[in-house]
């Protein structure tokens, strides 16, 4: 245990692909898989939820209110709450991180409807736009930067909190984690440390780039400044 | 249901070493200590940061590393490079995760207050420590205490996985259960948490009528 | 409001220069130079206003005044010292200073808002907020609004309160940036009204700076046109500016209609006054009711001889159906009327070339502030 290398590199090219069900390829497909779908699911639920809120402020208060109250909690107490509704199901890491994204998401939206300027949404009515199509053609574009914002800060975030469920049998990479603390084992921690950091990165920089694809003005603009 | 009743019907577990009170006080000493510190390091920081303009490369990259990293990844490898045994070691993790969200609300909240105040306030004769504190402060203040908040949740949530690597707290309850597949403790466990989560929440709430002016508070 | 400058103290009341930039010059990192070796004399008691188009260096000669920025060669005199002598803090406690947005602090009251620099001053807290409280009532705010908060109140109010935070410790010097830019033009005219009042009272040395020509002649005793790039075009009193601008560029930028703009200069006392004429109908308080024309009344226009300029009198004279401006007393009551002949013959005798008021008519303004041959006034 001493001479206990951080990494041991032959231990990953061994384990990356060997067909197990605990192949980190295995494992990291399962991630990707407990890690995307909720961020979708939200962007999903979220967007016309978001609008209803932007519509009717009414409705924003209290979705505010059980938005943040779905933060506060802790994503060990929700996936445990779970366990006992889907079981060990990769349901039982899905549904509650899409609430997490939909906590991070739903205020996106509504700040990014905010963010578009009142004389641009006057000059959209006053040329004769409808509703819809100002939503469609105006108001969201307009509004795509704040919510692409979110949706980075959804992403990462929940690509982080997948290891989490390895607590309760879901985890994606973070099994590599229970696997190391059981064998005093090193290697497979950093491993899944590395590769959560890594996809979280590069999730990351495509919705960057993302962003510059769908809003060529707001870059334009800011490069005029 | 019969879960919760199970749970909080059961007079075990109201007493002792291993009952609810002890594991709340754990809880609670675990997470003021690491939110302690964490605003300790993270409040001065971001106002210097934030007031100076410099390390704000710092500052923006500490917020998302702080996202990025698994936290249940943090704590095994932590508490195994440390020795598993003592207490200590496991705060480290929950400080580093607390620091970022007050270091950054702090950071963002003391650059965007208004440059004519702070003009105006350099104008009128103040030095630089009076303007931080009594003009940008004051306004920060709601970002301040949102960054304490989101710290103080990150740690009671950190502070519930910890109990994997051997702390004690309304974690066990949690970690117990479902490795002795006792769902009546992991649900009891969960409630418990979330009723703590909650109360912190509501805890800053309170905190920020009383603290924050009403000029500030209905600047927006 | 009228025009004419009533409140224009004589020139000699002992006032001396104040503030002295002596060839201070402000160049930044990037090479750009925001002040170009800017050397005048500001007047104690008086107000000097900095005009010029954006990029003019003007706010950046203003901060250097109270050491927001520092020159990078030259020295600004503040009564004989070197303001670069002097710890900035101490120096900005002795200026007030008025910023376009009020920059009021949006935690605190009104009236701590107001009471800011005497709490820095260490005065204690019953005494600072009795002088806060007199100073909201000098700027014409209402003393209810002392206990409000800062998003509680319009913008002219903010900037008012703006206003009396500069003057709350009593400083010599107040320096003003683009104080009133940002409120519309009734209330930026209220206010220019209000500071021209409030001076009358206190003659403060009163640095303005502005971008805007029409308030920089209304408002100064004293106006410097800079030029982009930092450089004194011009300063002169706004009479001399508007007959003798220097160059192509002060004409320019001092914009069309400066002869008639020059009328609010000259005072309409010595206009020959004729008696009203019949068909003016008088009420029993002798005020003018109208002009009667084929048997009904007619809107006419008044002015004041007293206290209106030439260019009041003339648009009364254009206000009313046959040319005849009628002239009232401060009480509203009739005195006469002006008829174009009379009003003609007061503007014979200034067509041409006009003195700053306040100099004696055969007192010309400095012959290298004078127009350069050929380059005469339009007019």
């Amino acid at each position: 245990m001493k001479s206990e290398p951080l990494i041991r590199w032959d231990w990953i090219t061994r384990n990356w692909d060997n067909g197990s069900p605990s192949a980190i390829s295995t494992l990291l497909e399962s991630h990707l898989l407990m890690a995307f779908v909720p961020v979708l699911l939200g962007l999903l639920v979220a967007l016309p939820l978001g609008l209803a809120c932007a519509r009717w402020p009414r409705l924003y208060q209290p979705t505010a209110g059980l938005v943040n109250v779905m933060y506060a909690l802790p994503s060990l107490v929700l996936f445990s709450i779970f366990l006992s509704v889907t079981g060990l199901t990769p349901a039982t890491v899905i549904i509650p991180l899409t609430f997490f994204t939909l906590a991070v998401l739903i205020p996106a939206v509504v700040d990014g409807l905010a963010s578009v300027p009142d004389h641009v949404r006057q000059s959209a009515v006053a040329m004769g736009f409808r509703p819809l199509r100002r939503l469609l053609q105006v108001e969201l574009p307009v509004a795509v930067p704040v919510v692409l914002a979110g949706t980075r800060v959804a992403t990462v975030s929940s690509i982080s909190l997948v290891s989490v469920g390895a607590l309760i049998g879901q985890g994606g990479l973070g099994e590599l984690f229970m696997d190391g603390w059981q064998r005093q084992f090193y290697t497979p921690i950093i491993v899944g440390i590395a590769l959560i950091v890594l996809l979280a990165v590069l999730a990351d920089g495509l919705l960057v780039l993302a962003q510059r694809l769908l809003t060529p003005w707001s870059r334009a603009w800011r490069d005029a400044r | 249901m019969s879960w919760l009743i199970d749970f909080f019907g059961n007079a075990a577990n109201w007493s002792g070493p291993y009952g609810i009170p002890v594991r709340l006080l754990e809880h609670l000493e675990f997470s003021g200590v690491a939110f302690l510190i964490a605003a300790l390091i993270a409040v001065p920081l971001g106002m210097l940061t934030g007031h100076t303009g410099r390390g704000a490369l710092i500052v923006v990259v500490s917020a998302n590393a702080a996202r990025a990293l698994p936290t249940l990844g943090l704590l095994v490898l932590v508490v195994l490079l440390a020795g598993v045994g003592t207490a200590a070691p496991v705060l480290i993790p929950l400080i580093v995760l607390a620091v970022p969200p007050i270091l950054v609300n702090t950071h963002e909240g003391i650059r965007g207050v208004d440059p004519d105040l702070r003009d105006a306030a350099y104008g009128m004769g103040l030095r630089g420590r009076q303007v931080l504190f009594r003009a940008l402060v004051p306004v920060a203040l709601p970002l301040i205490l949102l960054g304490l908040r989101l710290a103080a949740i990150q740690v009671v949530s950190t502070a519930t996985i910890a109990a994997f690597v051997g702390l004690g707290g309304l974690g066990r309850f949690i970690i117990d259960g479902i490795a002795t597949k006792t769902y009546a403790d992991v649900i009891g466990g969960a409630v418990l948490v979330a009723a703590l989560a909650l109360a912190v929440q509501l805890g800053f709430t309170l905190l920020q009528r009383v603290t924050v002016s009403p000029g500030v508070r209905n600047l927006r | 409001m009228t025009t004419t400058r009533r409140r224009r103290r004589d020139q000699n009341d002992g006032t001396k220069s104040l503030i002295i930039f002596d060839g201070v010059t402000k160049r930044y990192q990037d090479g750009t130079v925001a002040v170009d070796d800017l050397s005048m004399e500001v007047p104690g008691g008086a107000i000097t206003v900095l005009v010029g188009p954006s990029g003019c260096g003007k706010t950046t000669s203003l901060r250097m005044i109270n050491r927001m920025v520092d020159a990078t060669s030259g020295r600004i005199l503040l009564g004989g010292r070197d303001v670069r002598e002097i710890d900035p803090a101490t120096l900005r406690r002795g200026i007030g200073y008025v910023i376009q947005h009020a920059g009021l602090f949006p935690h605190r009251r009104i009236v701590d808002n107001v009471a800011t620099v005497p709490y820095l001053l260490g005065w204690n807290r019953k005494k600072a907020r009795a002088r806060a409280m007199e100073l909201i009532e000098l700027v014409g705010l209402d003393p209810k609004l002392a206990t409000r908060y800062p998003f509680q109140l319009s913008g002219g109010q903010q900037q008012r309160v703006g206003v009396a935070r500069a003057l709350a410790a009593d400083p010599p010097v107040l320096l003003m940036d683009e104080p009133f830019s940002a409120v519309d033009p009734v209330v930026r005219t209220g206010l220019q009204d209000e500071l021209l009042r409030l001076q009358s009272e206190l003659r403060k040395t009163i640095v303005f700076v502005t971008h805007d020509i029409d308030e920089a002649i209304k408002l100064g005793d004293t106006v410097a046109v800079l030029h982009t790039g930092g450089r004194l075009a011009q300063m002169a009193g706004p009479a001399t500016l508007l007959s003798e601008p220097v160059d192509g560029f002060v004409r320019e930028f001092l914009g069309r209609d400066r002869g008639i703009r020059r009328l609010s200069f000259i005072s309409a006392k010595d206009v020959r006054l004729d008696p009203a004429p019949a068909d003016l109908a008088v009420g029993g308080d002798d005020r003018p009711i109208g002009l009667r024309v084929d048997g009904r009344l007619v809107p006419y226009g008044t002015f004041d001889p007293e206290s209106d300029s030439m260019r009041a009198a003339l648009d009364a004279a254009l206000l009313s159906p046959d040319g005849t401006a009628v002239a009232v007393d401060g009480d509203g009551r009739v005195l006469g009327v002006a008829t174009r002949e009379a009003l003609d013959a007061v503007l014979r005798k200034y067509a041409g070339g006009l003195p700053d008021q306040r100099a004696p008519a055969d007192q010309r303004a400095p012959a290298d502030q004078r127009a350069p041959a050929g380059e005469g006034s339009p007019a």
